[in-house]
């Protein structure tokens, strides 16, 4: 027996998240850990739960190993439910053969006997790779008073950053009318935040409809909404007007972290009202040494710091050996910064070891060739060795 | 000889020493006194426990305990949310033939029913006073094999007159087994101190418990270690690993503080045998562009703008602009106003310092400020 429920969420984790290279070989994007103590899935998740959604199923598809042992039961989140819960759903074999996920909307069309166990009126799609607190309960009282059969949450983006973003084009009641995926000239400032409510049982029947269709990506952004659009449904604009970034690249997985040090970037995180739930290190309190410098930075449990750190996001069980430097920089959880070793704008992957006196990308004013200079990476479980350099920008996959 | 650690029941005392530690335990038991920056005292012997395959263990309490009650909750933490065996929480029966214990005999009594109805043949019992990282594995194995009717935890070391008036003396011989026993003596110098934990056999201590009760014999160290101790084989077991006892707000204090030295630190969390706790999903913690933070331990939550050193700092502590804060304890969200100095303070939970405030102490005696006062 399934209780009957309101809305369930399905948060797409499937991605591979091509464009974070070294922080995704192994683990799927909503995995990165983010933020000291979080990984990029805890957001959505914890919007869910403080919204009311308590039913929501995880897509995943790449390395999906690290996602499905981090969400386990979804007890951190308070997703272990009697009814409803959180659910990892991967594709599976079927009588009629073996699928993968081919896009985001065939991963949802795979998933409609889950979503039918729980006899929904509404389904909230989400994906993983966003970071905001936003509560979907409003977007959806919107969706039920706009009487709509799709409700596309947007925010209002500068109108030099539109071109980045799919951009929805809306009349005086914000229905939408049109919509241009990164236009060179873009025609309205909304952009698409990846944050869809649906009517249930219009979904589905454009999602077997496009399933149908040989010739379709099975895509929501290029197929199901301009379907709906052309058979005429209401399709509505919910705007959103607080902190939303998308952390698919390198610049700005390591912006969207330092925005939660900067006091002037509305996301607090400190908010008893809107946790930001994890699944919490099992770990002592951050033990701050003798030598240690701390400015302008976020740690976390299990460090152990006597180096200099400033403006800079420290994950758990991370250690800084006296005389390190850090600034401007990420370091991942278990990460290793030996003596003397200098970290400027970079990231640093998971239990990473950073040999003596080594030298991890470099301050942009000491750069004069300004195409050269990047945040630099160095990826998960490496070892690099003491006095090694590695340039601004570089992306370290192997020990050097 | 290996001994499968899913035969013992775990025996966890949360009221004992309640009164070494004055204020502390006004308003919560000694097992839910804070400790290290986010742990309670319960977390220790709990972990320890857990970590050495121990899967029931039954938590004796006795008056308030309702933190005690609010910490643990379904011990899901300390993965004693178990179908089979798991936290079993023992606070007193409310009838009047059955008053409040005195003594641990009394206690032990209370909570015969689980004893009773336990599966396990081996019983190990602790109290909430040692903090340190032990793996009772080897102490029931030597247990077993010395054939001891009970087994104590003893530590050789020095003792000042202080530590010997809260402790058990023991008289040990070159066999590990207990010859006399002193509570409490006017002593000082090289001791044998109990250090409350203790391993016996269930039906041993049914029977011992069973016959001290119906001769209104209720203190276990009084008529059973030091009573009994020619009569019984009562044997110790020599800890040498990192400990700390506390005793009093000085030794809670300096146990505290010996934290911030690492090579301590090292031994008390380790790797492998993780110490639990209540997990509160607090933001990580974050240090503002003017702080300087030296020799302390911070948790999650904490919001440090101001000076902090040598101390230990617990979740969601906010330390204001320009303040100074050296050799405290800041307990779970003390609020230290802008401008504020404080030296040797042990501050409660929900405490807050007015902007601007002075408030300094000497080492020997560390000021307590108790949970919610406003200085």
């Amino acid at each position: 027996m399934f209780n009957k429920k309101e809305c369930v969420a399905m948060l797409l984790a499937g991605g591979q998240g091509s464009r974070l290279y070294a922080l995704t070989q192994t683990v799927a994007k909503p995995a990165v850990p983010f933020g000291a103590k979080y990984r990029i899935i805890d957001f959505p998740l914890s919007n869910c739960i403080n919204s009311g959604i308590d039913t929501v199923g995880v897509l995943t598809q790449y390395q999906p190993l690290v996602l499905n042992e981090y969400i386990g039961n979804g007890q951190p989140w308070d997703l272990d439910r009697l009814h409803g819960g959180v659910h990892v759903l991967s594709p599976y074999e079927k009588a009629s053969g073996k699928d993968w996920y081919t896009g985001t909307a065939n991963a949802i069309y795979q998933n409609i006997p889950f979503i039918e166990r729980y006899d929904p009126e509404y389904v909230v799609v989400l994906s993983g790779d966003h970071i905001y607190k936003m509560d979907y309960n409003k977007m959806l009282e919107f969706h039920k008073e706009k009487n709509a059969a799709a409700t596309i949450a947007v925010l209002d983006v500068p109108k030099e950053e539109a071109s980045r973003f799919g951009i929805m084009i809306t009349d005086a009641e914000d229905n939408i009318i049109d919509f241009e995926e990164k236009p060179a000239n873009p025609r309205s400032t909304l952009a698409s935040m990846g944050i869809y409510i649906f009517d249930w049982k219009k979904l589905k029947k454009y999602l077997i409809a496009n399933e149908e269709d040989e010739n379709a990506s099975k895509d929501f952004g290029k197929n199901i909404i301009p379907d709906m659009r052309e058979a005429g449904e209401k399709l509505v604009a919910y705007r959103f007007d607080g902190y939303w970034k998308d952390v698919g690249t390198i610049d700005s997985l390591w912006e969207a972290n330092m925005d939660l040090i900067n006091p002037n970037i509305p996301i607090d995180l400190y908010d008893p009202a809107w946790k930001i739930y994890s699944r919490n290190p099992i770990l002592p309190p951050q033990s701050i040494g003798k030598n240690a410098e701390i400015q302008n930075s976020m740690v976390t449990e299990g460090c152990f710091i006597d180096g200099s750190v400033e403006f800079s996001v420290i994950s758990e069980g991370v250690t800084i050996e006296e005389g390190a430097v850090i600034y401007d920089s990420i370091l991942m959880p278990g990460a290793h910064i030996k003596k003397g070793a200098k970290v400027e704008y970079a990231i640093v992957g998971e239990d990473t070891v950073i040999g003596e006196n080594a030298q991890i990308g470099a301050r942009p004013e000491t750069i004069e060739d300004k195409d050269t200079w990047g945040v630099a990476v160095v990826g998960n479980k490496l070892s690099i060795s003491d006095g090694a350099n590695v340039a601004p920008k570089a992306i370290i996959y192997e020990d050097m | 000889m290996s001994i499968n650690m899913g035969n013992v029941l775990g025996l966890i005392f949360a009221n004992m020493h309640d009164m070494t530690v004055g204020d502390l335990t006004k308003n919560r038991t000694m097992g839910s006194v804070l400790f290290g920056g986010r742990y309670r005292l319960i977390d220790f012997p709990l972990s320890n426990m857990v970590n050495s395959g121990i899967t029931a263990v039954g938590v004796i309490t006795k008056d308030n305990y309702q933190s005690l009650l609010d910490h643990l909750g379904s011990a899901r933490e300390w993965d004693l949310a178990r179908k089979k065996g798991g936290l079993y929480f023992l606070p007193p029966f409310g009838n009047t033939n059955a008053a409040l214990y005195s003594g641990r005999l009394e206690a032990i009594n209370g909570a015969m029913s689980l004893i009773r109805h336990s599966l396990a043949d081996y019983v190990v019992m602790s109290d909430c006073d040692v903090v340190t990282n032990m793996d009772f594995r080897p102490i029931v194995e030597q247990h077993e094999e010395s054939g001891a009717d009970i087994t104590v935890v003893t530590h050789t070391g020095q003792y000042t007159n202080e530590d010997c008036l809260v402790s058990t003396i023991l008289n040990v011989d070159s066999e590990s087994r207990v010859k006399s026993v002193l509570i409490r003596p006017d002593l000082s110098g090289t001791c044998t101190a109990s250090l409350n934990i203790f391993v016996m056999k269930k039906d041993f201590l049914i029977d011992l418990v069973n016959d001290c009760i119906a001769r209104g014999k209720v203190s276990f160290e009084t008529d059973v270690l030091q009573a009994k101790c020619s009569e019984l084989v009562i044997k110790a077991y020599e800890y040498n690993n990192y400990f700390s006892k506390i005793t009093s707000v000085g030794t809670y204090f300096k146990a505290n503080m010996d934290l911030l030295d690492p090579a301590n630190a090292r031994q008390l969390y380790l790797p492998k045998r993780s110490i639990y706790t209540k997990v509160s999903d607090n933001a990580p913690a974050k240090y503002d562009l003017d702080c300087v933070v030296k020799n302390s331990l911070i948790a999650d939550g904490c919001i440090i703008e101001g000076e902090v050193e040598n101390s230990v700092v617990f979740r969601g502590v906010r330390v204001g602009k320009g303040a100074k804060v050296k050799n405290c304890i800041l307990m779970q969200g003390t609020t230290i106003g802008a401008g504020a100095e404080c030296s040797y303070l042990i501050t409660d939970k929900e405490v807050t310092v007015a902007p601007d405030r002075v408030l300094t102490s000497s080492p020997e005696y560390p000021m307590y400020v108790s949970k919610g006062a406003y200085l």
